[in-house]
């Protein structure tokens, strides 16, 4: 030990970039992270009180516990986390960095004797003719040879796989520019939501967290919502909605079908199909045969409407179900008398349009259909960040994959004339996966072994 | 023959090969010990048909009800099932050490055991938000990974019991334990198992957060799942840098195997059966 690593700013360097503090740093985000699991996030005061009791409400709040992931101490941990990333990089970057500006071109006698993976021959040909022979045969089985002369040795040096010496460093680095679209996106985007009732437009969206509506600068307008249900079942197969987007009275996407799974994007804007619901009230097409005469008119009568009929006769719908018992969707009707007394109540059946004729009375009538108009709910993102934290991704598979399934294979052989015989010496490291990478050079010697003739 | 008496036929070929595993273990049998593996070879191959035989059943269901196999929690349990055994055999062939199936096939055994007698195999129509291509990408890195954690577990299993021994110093260790892999190797399949989870996880929640994004417009949002996930990633994150560091190797780390397996289980079973979240259908 030296002097120069006690001093506190050397002490303090060493605490960040050491593998101690990565470790205490995964693994108390992980152990913090259950909180977050365990109590719900984002609730209401009252729910949390009846949950939790009023003193562990108090203390729960004052650890902000219920948007932990959120939290001071939760975002210091993460800061924590990213400082230690980045001086262990700064740490040891330069000497990963030195393999690619300053490959090791001429191989010691050390690396000949010691290394794991060796092997010598000797032979009555010239150095020459067989320098170049081998860098063809290297080429061949491994990959094309650097030949640097030196002390009048010829020196042959070949790698692959430099690359995965950094593949930690790129996992490493995807870490920080995921966090930074995260940022991106939280600071430049945001998340909202609209219901557009059908043939109706919005140009504005309600944001999750507040209360001013966000202009956006288009509208979108619903032409259709629909749902398909899986044949002969309720489970729902597909929710779709038709959008036109208008732009300064301009169509710029006509009637564009967007479902869960495939939104619509326009300038940076997404609206994903989330919900639907009922928008304002329904009406029905009511067929009604005047018993008498044989007359057929047809009206579209919304729920409670009065509505009037020949001979001063009125009749309203007082209730709809889209299932009747057994018998499909079913309506209840009143007829009112010239009189204004108000008859009793039957019900007609869609399915059965001949079963209210049997009723008698002045009018008979048969329900054709009930159109309720929906509203198609949306969420709505934007997320300037989103393809930097793709992009991060894409490099952390890349670099986690770099790490560790390949290596940085490098090969020395060194041709050297000694009292008139030529001496091959050859050795070969892997910085990880030693063992195949034996196996490996156990091929390559046989192969370098077969280009040396008249073998001494 | 039906894609289900197919599974029936898997479930009978692990319980066999399991108990020639463990028959290998007191018996030292090399005939025994090729019987576990040929067993275990075939129970995958006919797993691997049945799945592919559900696959082409749920597309001659009326309605368009047809879809890759690893939607339900069903499903999900024979997938990893067969990834278990799948990356059993992958490391087996590198290893060659037989004695670790009779901690890894257990897993694969259980888990086809549970799926059969109780949980619900008939093929449901996907609800909107299953249907996408990510769903599939996001369940089979995820199965792989997880699998590539139970072998880990199993031999880190494997590691503590032989440690135990070892360290007690009682001279040559005979017996179930002396045809166990020696301790260096047990770690080195321990860390190569987990350097291939790893990727596999990190892909598994990658496309997990993208088909996410697809479906709602927000890639990560602290549901239980998705914590839990990274919780799993965090462990063994951790695993893989205290191979570097004085004082967590050794003991430590295989904890820190199971810890991350027991995590992942978590993830995978206890956040749909004892937590709520985004992920409900699979329960």
């Amino acid at each position: 030990m030296n002097a120069k690593k006690t001093s506190a700013p050397d002490r303090i360097w060493d605490f960040f970039c050491s593998l101690k503090l990565t470790i205490f740093n995964l693994l108390s985000l992980s152990i913090t992270s259950i909180i977050g699991t365990v109590i719900q996030q984002g609730g209401s005061a009252e729910e949390y009180i009846k949950e939790y009791g009023t003193a562990n409400y108090q203390l729960f709040k004052k650890l902000q516990f219920f948007d932990m992931y959120h939290s001071w101490w939760f975002v210091g941990l993460l800061g924590l986390f990213s400082v230690n990333l980045i001086c262990c990089s700064i740490k040891n970057f330069p000497r990963v960095w030195k393999f690619v500006v300053a490959p090791m071109l001429i191989a010691g006698d050390g690396t000949f004797k010691n290394s794991a993976n060796k092997a010598e021959f000797s032979t009555k040909e010239s150095a020459k003719t067989l320098t170049s022979r081998l860098a063809e045969e290297l080429q061949k089985i491994f990959t094309k040879p650097i030949l640097t002369e030196a002390d009048g040795k010829q020196n042959l040096f070949a790698q692959k796989g430099i690359y995965s010496r950094f593949g930690a460093y790129m996992t490493h680095l995807s870490i920080l520019i995921i966090m930074l679209g995260a940022v991106i996106g939280t600071v430049w985007g945001y998340k909202a939501y609209v219901n557009i009732a059908e043939g109706t437009e919005v140009s504005q969206v309600w944001p999750r967290n507040g209360n001013q509506p966000i202009d956006l600068g288009f509208s979108v307008r619903c032409d259709k919502f629909e749902v398909e249900f899986y044949q002969g079942t309720q489970r729902p197969k597909e929710y779709r909605s038709l959008l036109t987007v208008t732009e300064n009275g301009k169509i710029v996407i006509d009637k564009q079908k967007i479902v869960v799974n495939r939104p619509l994007s326009y300038k940076g804007i997404t609206f994903y199909q989330s919900s639907y619901g009922p928008a304002g009230t329904g009406s029905f097409e009511i067929e009604v045969t005047d018993n008498k005469s044989g007359e057929k008119l047809t009206v579209n009568p919304a729920q409670g409407k009065k509505v009037a009929l020949p001979k001063g006769f009125a009749f309203s719908v007082d209730d709809f179900v889209p299932s009747y018992q057994s018998f499909g969707p079913a309506a209840k009707l009143h007829v009112d008398a010239p009189d204004g007394t108000h008859r009793t109540p039957f019900v007609i059946l869609q399915n059965h349009p001949q079963f209210d004729a049997r009723r008698g009375g002045d009018f008979s009538f048969a329900l054709k259909g009930y159109k309720q108009p929906q509203y198609t709910g949306l969420q709505v993102a934007k997320d300037p960040g989103v393809w930097v934290v793709w992009f991060g991704c894409f490099l952390m598979i890349f670099g986690s994959m770099s790490a560790f399934f390949f290596s940085h294979r490098r090969i020395w052989i060194r041709i050297s004339e000694e009292k008139g015989k030529t001496l091959v010496q050859m050795a070969a490291s892997a910085h990880r996966n030693q063992p195949a990478f034996a196996d490996k050079f156990e091929e390559f010697k046989k192969q370098i072994a077969n280009t040396i003739d008249n073998k001494a | 023959m039906d894609s289900g008496q197919l599974f029936n036929f898997v479930t009978l070929g692990y319980f066999v090969a399991m108990v020639l595993f463990i028959a290998y273990l007191a018996t030292r049998s090399d005939t025994i010990a090729l019987g576990a593996r040929l067993v275990s070879v075939a129970g995958l191959a006919i797993q691997t048909l049945a799945i592919g035989m559900r696959w082409y059943e749920s597309y001659q269901m009326p309605g368009g009800v047809g879809h890759a196999p690893m939607s339900n929690l069903y499903e999900s349990v024979v997938f990893f099932a067969w990834s278990i055994v799948l990356i059993y055999l992958l490391i087996d062939i590198k290893y060659r050490q037989p004695s670790v199936g009779a901690f890894v096939i257990p897993f694969a055994f259980l888990a086809m055991t549970w799926a059969q007698l109780t949980l619900n195999t008939s093929i449901e129509p996907l609800v909107p938000a299953l249907q996408s291509n990510w769903l599939t990408y996001h369940v089979i890195s995820c199965f792989l990974g997880y699998a590539a954690f139970a072998v880990a577990c199993g031999v880190s299993i494997m590691y503590l019991i032989k440690i135990g021994k070892e360290e007690k110093g009682e001279g040559p260790i005979g017996g179930i334990l002396g045809i166990f892999p020696s301790v260096r190797v047990l770690d080195e399949i321990n860390y190569n198992a987990i350097m291939i989870g790893f990727p596999l996880l990190t892909i598994g929640i990658v496309t997990g957060a993208a088909w996410a994004n697809y479906a709602w417009g927000t890639y990560w949002s602290w549901d239980p799942k998705e914590t839990w996930s990274l919780i799993v990633w965090f462990v063994y994150a951790a695993f893989l840098h205290a191979r570097f560091t004085r004082g967590w190797v050794g003991r430590r780390a295989a904890w820190l195997s199971i810890i991350g397996f027991a995590a992942t289980i978590f993830c995978y079973l206890g956040v749909n059966l004892v937590l709520s979240g985004l992920h409900s259908y699979g329960g």
